[in-house]
Parts: structure tokens; sequence; C-alpha cells
């Protein structure tokens, strides 16, 4: 509430994955207390109001949770602050008379769907490849018959903890989704259940996500430092440990 | 039309044994030939779909979002209710089937929830199995914690992010069928059309939300596992996409809805700010097991809450609820919230907040306890402070943050502002003991159907009953359908029933872009949420309730002259799916006011103002309610009542009594 800030928008629009894009400008007027995305919300009633078509975003919990949402601000995906998604950013972050970028994830394997809308299904397509543990219902046994280490359960949760956003992707100059591999990879090779398929698991999800066109990783970090959850950069040299072993063991 | 709900025969507690061992079974050769449609891929669909697709059957999976790991059931936090006692605190099934049933204030059925109570220790188990990381002790245990409306622990968590780790359990399991051939998945479809053949669902009409295009796919079986209808409000803690369409056209093809105006409001969400509003923000339940909740004990105090001293502040749960304090259900702690603030004791810059804070248990409880572990001796105040916020943190610390980003303010430092807001529906489809709707082949389960929770769900128990539908009911209950159905042949989707829904479909769809008015789709869903939470939400009245009817009435009749929906509908057009789903909701409003206006009594989250205790508790009629009100749609906006009685052989029906 209170006071009125006026934010300069560019904003990427893209008919669809064929079309050729182009940046658009927009003037909007926002208060400090709205979300990033409700920011939007308000320039795309304005748009229709004004008789045009809206920006097409994803977006759907807005509390950081779903991994919908998926904008790179300012050349930084997710925006400016640290360890939030986009719509967990608050106008408050930006000053009246801003003028800011906005463009969709930017990675080959993320096809645009529209404007900043694009296409994930590779990183599902990376899980059904191998990011499981192979259990039907009905065949668990007693759920404290296994004692799993309090750190262990904390250190995997930790990876677990990934939203499948998209944002490590976008912001490695590579375009590579090892620390959305390695979290998975990490979480299920800590813990016992995750022990038989341990090495059939690294190498099938690593060759699907070669199959996907995600590029290599070079060690710069950028993903780490944009994920919104924070996932650590150890779980990169877990994945390439797990991989290397499941090699020499000729999987 | 005689409502039936299949309950087996025989003591309570070896119905689902019993029925187990007696149900038909479909053989494996016999079960690669049958088709099962799934909508919704939360834990109640993403489960189905696996398990059904691990026992032999071929499945099409259907979900709105970019992928199904995205299902709104992602978003829950606090955790999953199960009877393992492994607390050793006197914990059971029948305890748990006892606590849920008061807990709906004795308005559900008791062989579906004592179903639910016992498969509840196996999800624990599977999940564990996947690889769900949940909390553990030092040695190596799972953890418990408390939640509302029990005196034992015994729920399972993982942080703030419970739902999170157990869709993303449930959704390796679906992506491991995909991968495996077993599952089509669809990604980015709605749900628009139920197809009917004979009288059974025989496959639904989806469209495609990048290409716009309308598809048929037949089944033998349609599961909808659609989620709950809570955006019908506008404001409340759902993800923005989730909507009552395919219920909804579920139940225009004839299945019954059941209780649509149980809706649970939920007591600790971050207020409203603003009119750009776009959602709310739950803060877990969990939170109340340590978090205490107040207001100033004068009227309009306008003090920084650390400035208030101890004994000016009303605990007014704890004042009220000796027994169960801060952790009453959820119904009754929002309702004592509304009520202080109401009065004008609320506090924050809106007056509609109440305060939630941890200071008490982050130093006498946690920091304590640490300061004895850590041998300190006569600990000040700064030590146990500081002591106890790191075990907070380490309990809550996502939900803490995700307080600081949205409002500013360091819940560390100073009490949390909350007030309740709009977070599951009870009510649903109607289903029988087996979730089959009143339309043969049609089933719905999870927060879809209605039948677990009664008035009031407790809570923890969304994610239990979630999982109990998909990987341990639904499997057995939909064979009895489908060993039925083994010399049916697919059904070619040239069939007229396909032609007619899509053209139904495509009517509707292209009727939104001729309108060409001047109002935005998100304004008339703005309006009517506020109907919707003025005459329909914490309190109700009969009068209110007319007033919304016509109110309703009138905003739709103006909602297809005046809307105005942009661009096509070939390509992805977001406004378009958006405009399908208001209007839906705007059918579906009138319908729960005539619930609400039907049911002369309060029970749990449905307060008529007209019926309470002196002591301002619900007051129910179990001579004239002890019933489901099932609703049929004549066509027409006009909707037929059937009642099904419930019947309590086990329980002792009294008045709610959490003091």
């Amino acid at each position: 509430m209170g006071n009125t800030m006026n934010i300069n928008l560019k904003v990427w629009r893209q008919q669809n994955e064929n079309a050729v894009g182009q940046f658009e400008d927009h003037k909007v007027q926002a208060s400090p207390d709205m979300s990033f995305l409700e920011m939007f919300d308000v320039l795309n009633e304005q748009i229709i109001e004004n008789g045009a078509e809206p920006i097409a975003f994803d977006h759907d919990c807005r509390e950081g949770i779903c991994g919908m949402c998926s904008m790179v601000i300012n050349g930084r995906p997710h925006g400016p602050k640290g360890g939030v998604t986009t719509c967990q950013l608050h106008m408050r972050s930006f000053k009246d008379g801003d003028t800011i970028v906005v463009e969709p994830w930017r990675s080959n394997a993320f096809p645009v769907v529209k404007d900043l809308s694009v296409n994930r299904s590779a990183f599902d397509r990376i899980i059904s490849a191998g990011g499981y543990v192979s259990v039907n219902t009905g065949n668990a046994v007693d759920a404290n018959s296994v004692l799993i280490p309090k750190e262990v359960a904390d250190t995997a949760f930790q990876a677990a903890m990934c939203i499948g956003c998209g944002a490590c992707v976008s912001a490695c100059k590579n375009a590579s989704a090892m620390l959305f591999v390695g979290a998975k990879v990490t979480q299920l090779s800590m813990l016992p259940q995750g022990q038989p398929e341990r090495q059939s698991r690294v190498v099938a999800m690593v060759d699907q996500m070669d199959a996907e066109g995600f590029g290599a990783c070079t060690n710069t970090g950028a993903c780490a430092a944009e994920c919104p959850k924070e996932i650590p950069m150890s779980v990169i040299a877990t994945l390439n440990r797990e991989y290397y072993k499941a090699k020499l063991n000729g999987k | 039309m005689k409502l039936d709900a299949k309950i087996p025969e025989g003591p309570l507690d070896q119905k689902w044994t019993k029925y187990k061992s007696s149900v038909p079974l479909v053989n494996p050769a016999n079960k690669r030939h049958l088709n099962i449609i799934v909508v919704g891929t939360g834990l109640a669909g993403a489960s189905a779909a696996a398990t059904l697709a691990e026992m032999g059957y071929k499945v099409s999976a259907f979900c709105f979002q970019d992928s199904p790991r995205r299902a709104h059931s992602i978003a829950a936090q606090g955790g999953i209710n199960a009877a393992k006692n492994y607390q050793n605190d006197g914990d059971s099934v029948h305890r748990l089937f006892y606590d849920t049933i008061k807990g709906g204030d004795y308005r559900s059925r008791e062989a579906n929830v004592h179903r639910l109570a016992e498969v509840s220790t196996n999800i624990i188990d599977q999940c564990v199995a996947q690889g769900v990381p949940f909390a553990r002790e030092y040695g190596g245990t799972l953890s418990n914690r408390s939640f509302g409306g029990t005196q034992v622990q015994r729920t399972f968590y993982a942080a703030g992010q419970t739902g999170q780790q157990l869709l993303l359990g449930a959704y390796s399991a679906l992506e491991r069928q995909i991968g495996l051939g077993n599952v089509t998945m669809h990604t980015r479809h709605e749900m628009v059309e139920v197809v009917k053949i004979d009288g059974k669902a025989r496959g639904i009409i989806a469209r495609n939300l990048i290409t716009g295009k309308l598809e048929r796919h037949f089944a033998h079986a349609v599961l909808l596992c659609t989620g709950g209808y809570g955006n019908v409000f506008y404001l409340s803690t759902n993800a923005m996409g989730s909507n009552v369409t395919a219920a909804w056209k579920a139940h225009k093809a004839g299945a019954h809805f059941g209780n649509p105006c149980f809706t649970q409001i939920h007591p600790t969400c971050i207020p409203v700010s603003g009119h750009y509003q776009s959602k709310l923000t739950l803060m877990s339940e969990s939170l109340r097991n340590d978090g205490r909740i107040w207001v100033p004990k004068k009227q309009g105090d306008t003090r920084h809450p650390n400035d208030i001293p101890e004994e000016e502040r009303d605990y007014y749960l704890e004042r009220r609820y000796p027994a169960f304090g801060n952790l009453v259900p959820r119904d009754i702690a929002s309702r004592a919230a509304k009520e202080r603030c109401d009065l004008g004791y609320g506090v924050g810059p809106s007056k509609m907040a109440v305060y939630l804070d941890f200071k008490h248990n982050m130093m006498n409880k946690y920091g304590r306890a640490e300061a004895t572990k850590n041998g300190i001796a006569n600990p000040d105040d700064e030590t146990l402070l500081r002591l106890g916020k790191e075990k907070i943190k380490e309990q809550y610390g996502n939900l803490f943050d995700m307080y600081k980003q949205i409002t500013a303010e360091d819940p560390y430092e100073a009490p949390m502002r909350i007030y309740p807001a709009v977070h599951y529906t009870m009510g649903g489809l109607w289903v029988d003991y087996e979730l089959q709707t009143t339309i043969p082949g049609l089933y719905a389960l999870g927060e879809a159907n209605f039948s677990d929770h009664g008035a009031n769900r407790l809570g923890a128990s969304a994610l239990m009953q979630g999982l109990a539908d998909g990987y341990f009911v639904i499997p057995y209950t939909v064979g009895n359908y489908l060993s039925n159905e083994i010399h049916t042949k697919p059904i070619s989707t040239d069939h007229e029933a396909f032609v007619e829904a899509e053209n139904r479909a495509n009517e509707r769809i292209s009727g939104f872009l001729k309108i060409k008015g001047t109002r935005t789709v998100e304004s008339y869903h703005r309006e009517l949420g506020l109907i919707m939470w003025d005459k329909c939400g914490m309190g109700r009245n009969a009068e209110g309730l007319n007033e919304a009817i016509a109110q309703i009435r009138a905003l739709r009749e103006d909602f297809y002259k005046n809307v105005r929906v942009p661009g096509s509908d070939s390509g992805f057009n977001p406004e378009l799916d958006k405009a399908g789903r208001v209007a839906d909701f705007l059918e579906l409003g009138e319908l729960m006011c005539l619930d609400a206006l039907a049911r002369e009594e309060s029970c749990g989250g449905h307060f008529r103002e007209e019926h309470q205790t002196p002591e301002g508790e619900a007051l129910r009629d179990d001579e004239n309610f002890l019933n489901v009100f099932a609703w049929e749609n004549k066509g027409n906006h006009e909707y037929e009542l059937h009642r099904e009685d419930l019947i309590y052989e086990n329980i002792k029906i009294q008045q709610r009594s959490y003091k």
C-alpha cells in the first residue's frame, strides 16, 4: 500500500516456438508490497482493457514451491534477490522509475511456448529415465525398520528440495542441467532405499540429460547462485563421483 | 434415485479387509486391455496413475500444468497423519478414526474414515520406500509432531515441505511408469467434458492448452483427481490454476455434488495487504505446536507487540479451550480469530489480524533444552533466544523465510500477524464406498470427492486421504467395476457421444471469444470471490445467502454479456482457459449458497449464525441434518437435493468439545 512506483518494462513477446520474438515496452504502476507476478497481473488487465493480447507467463502456486514461474529479470533467473522464485519476489526490491527487462528461460532444451512461457518437459524425461526407486505400491516394509541417521536424512532432504524450475539451466552459460540432475542423484544415492539402482540410475539420467541437449558443466557456479532453493554445488560433485564410479563398474 | 453408499456388511474394523478379500479381480492379461483415464496428477492422481499402471492397466494421465510434479499438493506444508503409534502415546487406528470423525463434526461416513485410518500406516511405509526424506530423530527413526484436534503425535513431516516431498515420491513413481510405457502423460491439457455412453463414463474431451485443439480420449473408467474448488472465493491458499472445471463438468453430466458449502477456512494465513492481491499464503498449522495466538486485551491497541506486557495479552484460544489450547481444530480457531477482530481487538494496519507468537517456546521450550544439552547453567534470556532460534529455524525455517519475504517483517524478532483464509473444500463430488460417483465408471479421489472429512478436515489429513485413495483404495475398488468390462472393446472416438461432447465444448469455448465485452475475466472472479467471502464464508445467515444467490445470478448474466476474452481459441491462451474456469465458478458459487441455505444448522466449518450455542459454538441439529447433501444438476441452474443418511453404529455422537 502507500507509495506508488512507476515501472518501465521491456518484455519478451513471442507468439509461439517457431515465431520470431522481440521486446515490447510497457509502463505500469505498482506498489512496493506487490509481488512481481501481481505487477504482471495489473499490467495484463491494463493490456486487455486496451484491447491487446496479454503477456503469457507461467505461474501457479505463488508461494515458491511448484516451480512453475520462470522469468529472467534483468538478466537473472528469478530476479535480483537470492533464494526466492519470481513469485516470491516483491516490488520493494525495485525502485520507482526503474526499467526492468523480462525474458523467458534461455536454453535450447526449453523451447518457448509463448512469450515468457517455456517447455520444460525435458526435466520430466530425465526423471522418467531413472530418477526414482523402483518400488511398486504394496512392497514396502515398516517405515522404521530401516534406520537413517539424521544427518543423512537432512542432507538428502536438502537436495530433495529442488522444485524443478529450471533456473539453474537458464543461469548457466552452457545451459547445463547438472544441478537439477545432481540434486536427484544425491538424494537417492544417499538413502538406503536408493542403493539397489544407484549406479544404473545415474548413468540413465546423465544419458537422458545429454540426449535432451543440455550443455556440459564448467563449474562456474551460476546455477547454485541462482537456485531459489539454494541447492549447493556439492550435488554436482556427487553426480560426477557417482557417474564415474558407475562407469568404472561397467554400467 | 436412492443414494447407495455401498458400505460393506460386518463389523467396522473388518469391512475393508472383507471387501478386499471378496472383491472380484481382473486377471493380468485382461488388465492390459483396459484403459483408465486419470485427470489430475496431485497426490491422489499421481499415486493412482502409478499404482494402476504397476498393476498392468493402460493408463492415460492429464494435468493442466506443464509437468505432473507441479500439482498443488506440492504446496502442502505441515505433514501427514498415520496411526503408527511410534511415539508410544496411545495412538491407534481407532483413535485416528475417532479424531477424524469428531474433527469433522460428525458429518462423515464411519466406514470410509475407518478405512482411511487403517491404510494410513501403509502410506508412510510406501513413501519411505520411495526415498521420501521425512524428518528423523538422532537414532535414525522417524520424527512426529502434533496437529490440531488431536492429543497424540502422529504427524510425519519433512520440514514445512511435506506435500512437496510426498508428491515428488508419487511423481517419481508416475514418471517410472511413463518411462516403462504404461502411462501416457498429457501435460498442459484440461478436461472439458465427460463422455457418457449408455449411462457409463467412457472417456473425456480434453483441451490441449498449447494448441487449443480439443481431443477425444476413450477409457473404460475415468478417475477425477482434480482437487478442490477453494478458488471460487478468488482469494485462497490454492494455486492460481486450481479450479472446479473437471468436477463441475462431471456434475453437469450427472454426478451428484456432495456438501458443496463445506469449506475450510484455515486460521493461520498471511493477511491481505492490498486490492491487487492475487492469492493468500498459508502459514502451516504445525506452527501452532510452538506458536501461541493472542491479541491485546485492549481494543484498538496500536503498540508494537513486543511492547505489550504479558498481562495485557489475551491468549484467547488457551483461555476458551484449555484442553486443546492453540491446537483446537481449524474451524474453531478461525471463528475465534474472527470473533476477536470483529469486536475490535485485531492488530496490524488492517486490524484484521491476530498474533502468532513463538518467543515463549523459543526461549522456554527449545532454548532451555539446548542450554541444558550444552551444559550452560543459568542461561540469560539472550542466550535462550539465540539457542531456541536455531531449533525453530530447523523446524520451520522455510515458513519463517516465506513470511519475511512476503511481509518484510522478521518473525524471529516479532510475532507473525495472521488471519483466516480459504484453504480446502471438504465438499466435492459425491462418491460411494468405492469412490464411484453417481455416474458408473466415473470415480473421484482426494479433495475432489466429498468423502472423509465431514464438515471440517483435521490438519495433516488431506495428504493422508489423497494418497490413501490413490495407492490403496482405488486399485481394489475400480476392479469391481472393470471386472465386468473385460468384454468391452475400446469404443471408437468417432462415436456420436464423443462428437456431441466435443461440439458442446467447442461451442462454449468459442462463445467466450464472441462476447467481446469490456470487463476482464479477473474482475468477475474478484467480484464473485467477495460475494462468497462475505456471505458464504466464516459466518453465514439466511438473509446474506439469499442476497448472495441473487448477486451471483446477476453477475453471471453480466459475465455472458460483457466479458472480454482476448486472443483466439487456437494457440496458447491462458486468458481463455481462465474464462472457462471462472464461468464454472459462477455456477458453483450459487450451488454452494443454496447448500448453505438448506443446511439449517451449524456444523464444523459451516457456521449458520442463526444456530449457535450461548457460548458462540456451532450448534448441530442431528435430528434433521445427520446426512450428506447430494445435489443433482437438473440443467438450467436447477438442482434437486438428495440426502444420504449417516448411520453411526460405533461412535456415540456428542456435542463436539475441545474445552
